[in-house]
């Protein structure tokens, strides 16, 4: 434990310097709070949840006049925020993995809008990995998604003008996260964090380096938002407790039928309510 | 005749089957050779006939002349000269030409020479002297580099290892020495694998040991590591299930080194094995639950999806292939996605819990036909089959009539407007009791 006490005698010194010295805007590590960034990095949060919901697809237009032999569509596949919001706070690059008959099948997204556009003439499956930042996670995660070109409905010739969308909702979720990364995005619009209890003290958000050729990163004016689909869990969560009312009052019925033939039932176990932490 | 009377035998079957037998086999009687050579072979034809028995006749072309000579022959193998007789097939009054037929197996291993001065100047070793690495050469050649033999001979007493490792030394130092340049012989076997003397040593220890295990010793081993990977697996269990008690160590990389750790522990039975051994067994559902949550927080990120397939295999654990069928079944009669559309925490969470409220209804169901079945034997059927329930056979069928109008809005997949305006009138006067149940309620 070296490390910290010569850190922290370079952090009492420092706010001196720090002052004088010019400092590049973008890269906010200070020296004077290296030392608890550096314990920020490992002292993890537990009982913490990070949640980033998020949307993967494709948009396949038809090009019609222009459409060629191996050229027919041109689509796109993207990675975005499920609120439309910049994903670079989290992740760091993208790398898309196209049928090997593509020239350079690895694609590689460095910054947000996370998304790349090609045409084709062939449906298959993307690979989709996502790599977070360093104080996140060394680990990638990878998605794979179906590129569909042409739409359910065979009638008619194909129309350049709707697009066939397929998307797919999920959320990225990080159980313990390091007290750095929490900070840095307790409040970012795209990251849901759950509410911390009371006197919780987090260092102090030190930013990451982040190469933003395009100054923004979310999708919200992006040129395909109008079709973006919608996915909201009102209607599931309808669905699913209507569901689960009709399966408990079945059940409560059939237990007392059983009472009455059997005399008192076996006690079952009764669902626990599930605990996500 | 009387006899057979007597006996109540049947009276013409067994002297038919026995005149009969002789007939079969004289039937069988190849033709080409005798029946006695026939019987040397077997008695019964090949399954793939060898020698065509009509080649055993014929065999002398007619229009060659074959006599035999007594003539004498040298063998180039040989470096005396020695001159021996044997009889010789001549064909047509030409006698065959070429060397002793056998000459050509006389091949020999090619064992390094050195000279006095190379020697010199590379081979010399603490532990051997020339004389010996002379010796051991020399054997080398008689022998064709069979250690095992050379070792037997070798005047002073040295190891097989010994003997190997000095004589792949020197090859490989001779080697060295005659190249032009080191690039030529690093692909030499000798130069890319050298002799290890110690490895080679322990191998053999090693096989020796292993063959000469008794039968006892044999089965203890392999009873011995069977438990060693059961320890392993449930102590992983274990790990994972106190681990979410105990406080996490605040590394990234002492964890990982712990659980790199955790298999590579062979047997050492601790006292928290004997806990989680015995709980796994029952399986209680909050021990599965606590070990998939200890287990997906090790991981420093995952999808909702990957989560929510875990909670659902580890809840149908217990279930058969059959029912976990049913609860899918049951779910897509009540208008719910197999995998939800919108896996967020909350859905996750209500996805969940009903599969397990389904499974537990599927189990009453089940008892109760057991029960109504064990009483009711007139309806004739057969217990424990409660797919074919008698007066429940409507139940799982109930469940489609009240959910078929919320069904069909369901259906739609790929809707762009919000509907929840829609859905959330409808359930409303279809239910009898008010919805009590929020998902705010978890």
């Amino acid at each position: 434990m070296s490390l910290t006490t010569s850190s922290r005698k370079q952090g009492e010194n420092q706010p001196d310097d720090g002052a004088s010295a010019a400092k590049p805007p973008r890269i906010k590590i200070g020296k004077s709070s290296e030392e608890s960034d550096k314990k920020g990095a490992h002292r993890r949060v537990k009982d913490v949840e990070i949640c980033v919901p998020i949307v993967y697809g494709t948009i396949a237009f038809y090009l019609g006049r222009k459409a060629s032999e191996s050229q027919s569509h041109k689509w796109t596949v993207y990675v975005r925020g499920a609120t439309n919001e910049d994903l670079g706070v989290v992740i760091k690059r993208v790398v898309f993995q196209l049928h090997p008959s593509f020239n350079n099948p690895t694609r590689v997204v460095e910054s947000p809008p996370f998304e790349l556009s090609e045409c084709g003439w062939g449906e298959f499956e993307i690979g989709i990995s996502l790599f977070f930042h360093n104080d996140i996670c060394d680990k990638q995660l990878d998605l794979f998604h179906h590129l569909k070109l042409y739409p359910e409905d065979e009638s008619g010739p194909q129309t350049t003008k709707k697009p066939v969308v397929v998307e797919s909702y999920n959320e990225i979720v990080y159980p313990d996260p390091s007290e750095n990364f929490l900070a840095r995005v307790q409040n970012h619009p795209a990251v849901i964090v759950p509410r911390m209890p009371a006197g919780f003290n987090l260092p102090y958000p030190v930013s990451i380096e982040s190469v933003n050729e395009r100054e923004k990163g979310d999708t919200k004016d992006h040129p395909l938002s109008q079709w973006f689909m919608n996915f909201s869990e009102a209607d599931e969560l309808l669905k699913l407790a209507a569901a689960r009312q009709q399966v408990q009052a079945h059940i409560v019925k059939l237990r007392r039928q059983l009472s009455v033939m059997d005399g008192p039932p076996p006690l079952l176990k009764q669902p626990t309510g599930y605990d996500y932490t | 005749m009387d006899a057979k009377d007597i006996l109540g035998l049947p009276k013409n079957s067994i002297t038919q089957e026995k005149k009969s037998r002789p007939q079969k086999d004289s039937q069988r009687k190849p033709d080409g050779i005798s029946r006695e050579v026939y019987a040397l072979t077997g008695g019964f034809p090949p399954l793939i006939p060898a020698i065509e028995a009509s080649q055993l006749k014929k065999r002398p072309p007619s229009d060659e002349k074959i006599t035999w000579q007594w003539l004498p022959f040298t063998n180039s193998a040989r470096k005396d000269n020695l001159h021996l007789y044997h009889w010789v097939r001549i064909v047509n009054g030409v006698p065959p030409t070429g060397d002793y037929s056998f000459a050509k197996y006389n091949k020999s291993v090619d064992i390094v020479k050195y000279t006095d001065e190379e020697y010199e100047k590379y081979l010399t070793d603490p532990m051997w002297t020339k004389e010996e690495t002379d010796q051991l050469f020399e054997l080398c050649q008689s022998f064709d580099l069979r250690f095992i033999v050379i070792a037997d001979r070798f005047p002073s007493s040295r190891t097989v290892e010994e003997l190997k490792d000095r004589y792949y030394s020197v090859a490989r130092a001779m080697l060295a020495a005659r190249a032009p340049s080191p690039g030529d012989i690093s692909g030499h076997p000798l130069v890319k694998e050298p002799y290890n003397v110690s490895q080679e040593t322990e191998r053999k220890r090693a096989l020796s040991m292993v063959l000469s295990q008794t039968k006892q010793q044999e089965r203890k081993d392999a009873e011995v590591l069977a438990e060693a990977k059961r320890i392993t697996e449930s102590r992983m269990v274990a790990r994972g299930a106190e681990e979410s008690e105990l406080p996490v160590p605040s590394n990234a990389g002492p964890e990982s080194a712990e659980r790199a750790a955790i298999p590579s522990d062979t047997v050492s039975p601790s006292a928290n094995v004997q806990h989680p051994s015995a709980a796994v067994a029952p399986s209680t559902i909050t021990v599965d639950n606590a070990s998939i949550l200890a287990s997906l927080r090790m991981l420093r990120v995952y999808l909702r999806t990957y989560a929510l397939d875990q909670m659902v295999q580890a809840a149908s654990s217990s279930a058969g292939l059959r029912t976990i069928k049913r609860v899918e079944q049951t779910l897509q009669e009540l208008g719910v996605n197999l995998k939800p559309r919108v896996p967020t925490k909350a859905v996750c969470a209500e996805h969940l819990e009903l599969r397990r409220e389904i499974l537990t209804l599927l189990n009453l169901q089940k008892q109760e036909a057991e029960g109504s079945s064990y009483r009711d034997g007139s309806y004739g059927d057969t217990p424990g089959t409660p797919k074919h329930l008698s007066h429940g056979g409507d139940q799982d069928r109930i469940f489609v009539p009240d959910m078929n109008f919320a069904g069909e809005r369901i259906g739609k997949r790929d809707q762009k407007r919000k509907a929840p305006g829609r859905l959330s009138e409808a359930p409303l006067p279809a239910h009898k009791r008010p919805r009590k149940l929020k998902a705010a309620d978890l």
